[in-house]
């Protein structure tokens, strides 16, 4: 479903992807793990051409993305739902607002079908009783959700998750991976999480992949990752578990 | 696609290759403000059919004109004032101090009342328009209008645009009379006029075209201010220090561009 095809991305001297190659399959739920700064939200940000790749490129069912005409692009962004990792909502609008503007902009649905798809939408994020709040009056782990019921509102067939768990209380998180693991199973929504949660990861994932020094140096099943022999992961994995402990 | 990321170059060797690569950055940048001027332009068209966009060019207007409504009453009776006693007590020596109201009458309205406008929108209204939508971008809130193919340019710029090419004219006719006000109670008070011969003085001098130039020049100073705020806006990088240099970038850019413009569209129409 997307392809990473020798991607290099440099900022100046530093190179945060080294020539990377991946391919995240269709339906599946794809976690990207590693340390801060290793270019995860980079990595998220090539798949929808927020950024292109010096070297290389992204293919995003069949099609080029990173060298498509700009013309294209909004037709292969229909595809994409993105929780950035701020949540990235407009400060003006309210939560239920913010949900309904892709349907505003982008749909000919009538206000009262917006509604109703708004509210069943925040309802699966549990949100329903915010909605006529501000961004600025919820916390920060409610904007994320808020986030991220407007990413899957329009019901697209990926969405990329940019740490949808952090900042959230524990339970919070736990609801959230339940909501990852539904849209995935009921709608068959291609999934890819970029995450410090390896009880995420671990737990709902599919696949797993870490990245570090621009280099994935582990993609493999939950499974397997647990029992992986790789010094990065057992580093990466016991620091996370023995914090927790 | 506006979400764009830094141009990363070798340190330059040397001076000269620091200005060439400052002069083409500059060129580079005066294109992009162009085009983005130009999509809002279009983007205007959907003005009478978008119900959203003329709620929020209203609204731009409301905030423009209340922000900036003090400091421009303000400036602009004291200009007039300024004008009349520094003319006033020059032309007193030749025992011509009646003509002060079609002296102050003119100079604001060819000149005077659009600049003080120009540099007081741009400070109270073009400033925070920056830093509005530079915090936009440091939030990745303009990235994610991208993702969900909502242009922000037709979403954030053409309204703010639509606001400020309505506001400054009015706001620059607001500031002649107000000037011309002011001009009157220096002539009253101070050179003893009175208040009937400096209206009638400044009525009889003053030329519908300096209106209308005046005006004009109001309006695309409108245009550099929403400009120069949206674009810098847009461009964010680097959080919260990077949102105070846009919003500075954008107040100095517009600065000289107003300066610029309203010299060359002066000697486009009082030349010959
Ligand atoms: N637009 C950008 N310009 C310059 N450097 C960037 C940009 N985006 C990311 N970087 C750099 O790339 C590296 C990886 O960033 P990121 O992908 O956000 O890390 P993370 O894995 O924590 O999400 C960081 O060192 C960051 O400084
Ligand atoms: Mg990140």
């Amino acid at each position: 479903m997307i392809r990473f095809e020798h991607v290099t991305k440099r900022f100046g001297a530093k190179t945060v992807l080294d020539d990377v190659s991946y391919e995240v399959r269709k339906g599946e739920v794809f976690f990207i793990v590693g340390p801060s700064g290793t270019g995860k939200s980079v990595s998220l940000k090539h798949m929808v051409r927020l950024l292109q790749p010096d070297e290389g490129r992204v293919v995003v069912a069949g099609e080029d993305i990173s060298h498509a005409p700009d013309s294209a692009l909004e037709r292969m962004r229909e595809r994409f739902g993105y929780l950035f990792q701020g949540g990235a909502l407009l400060a003006w609008l309210s939560v239920a607002d913010n949900v309904a503007l892709p349907l505003r902009e982008k749909t000919k649905m009538s206000e009262e079908e917006i509604h109703d798809k708004v509210m069943r939408t925040l309802a699966l994020v549990e949100l329903e009783n915010d909605a006529d709040k501000m961004p600025s009056e919820i916390s920060g782990g409610m904007q994320k959700r808020a986030g991220l019921a407007r990413a899957i509102v329009r019901d697209p067939e990926i969405v990329l998750y940019d740490e949808p768990t952090s900042g959230l209380d524990p339970v919070m998180s736990r609801h959230i991976d339940r909501l990852i693991a539904d849209l995935n199973n009921k709608l068959g929504v291609t999934s890819i999480v970029v995450t410090h949660d390896l009880n995420s990861a671990l737990s709902i994932g599919h696949r797993i992949a870490m990245l570090k020094g621009g280099h994935i140096v582990e993609l493999s099943t939950p499974e397997a990752f647990r029992a992986s022999t790789n010094p990065d992961v057992r580093e990466f994995m016991d620091a996370q578990f023995k914090i927790q402990s | 696609m506006i979400t764009r990321e830094p141009i990363f170059l070798p340190p330059p060797r040397g001076r000269f290759e620091a200005a060439g690569r400052k002069c083409l950055a500059d060129l580079r940048e005066t294109g992009v403000c162009t085009k983005y001027l130009a999509s809002a332009l279009w983007a205007l068209r959907l003005l009478p059919a978008s119900r959203r966009m003329r709620k929020e060019s209203v609204a731009q207007m409301f905030v423009a004109g209340i922000k900036s409504l003090p400091v421009i009453t303000f400036v602009a009776i004291f200009t007039g004032m300024i004008l009349a006693l520094q003319l006033g007590l020059e032309l007193q020596r030749y025992s011509q101090e009646l003509y002060i109201g079609s002296a102050v009458m003119v100079s604001l309205l060819r000149e005077m009342g659009p600049f003080m406008t120009g540099l007081i929108l741009a400070a109270c209204v073009g400033s925070s328009m920056a830093a509005q939508i530079g915090t936009m971008s440091v939030n990745d809130e303009i990235a994610a209008l991208e993702i969900m193919s909502i242009d922000p340019v037709r979403f954030l710029m053409a309204p703010r645009l639509a606001a400020m090419i309505v506001i400054t004219p009015v706001m620059s006719f607001y500031t002649c009379m107000m000037g011309v006000l002011g001009g009157g109670v220096v002539g009253m008070t101070q050179l003893n006029i009175n208040w009937n011969q400096y209206v009638q003085n400044a009525l009889e001098f003053a030329d519908l075209r300096d209106l209308y130039v005046g005006l004009f020049k109001a309006l695309l100073f409108g245009m550099i201010i929403a400009t120069t705020a949206c674009y810098e806006g847009f461009s964010t990088r680097n959080g919260a220090v990077g949102v105070g240099q846009a919003t500075r970038r954008s107040v100095i850019s517009a600065f000289l561009l107003i300066l610029v413009v309203g010299y060359f569209v002066t000697r486009l129409f009082y030349n010959g």
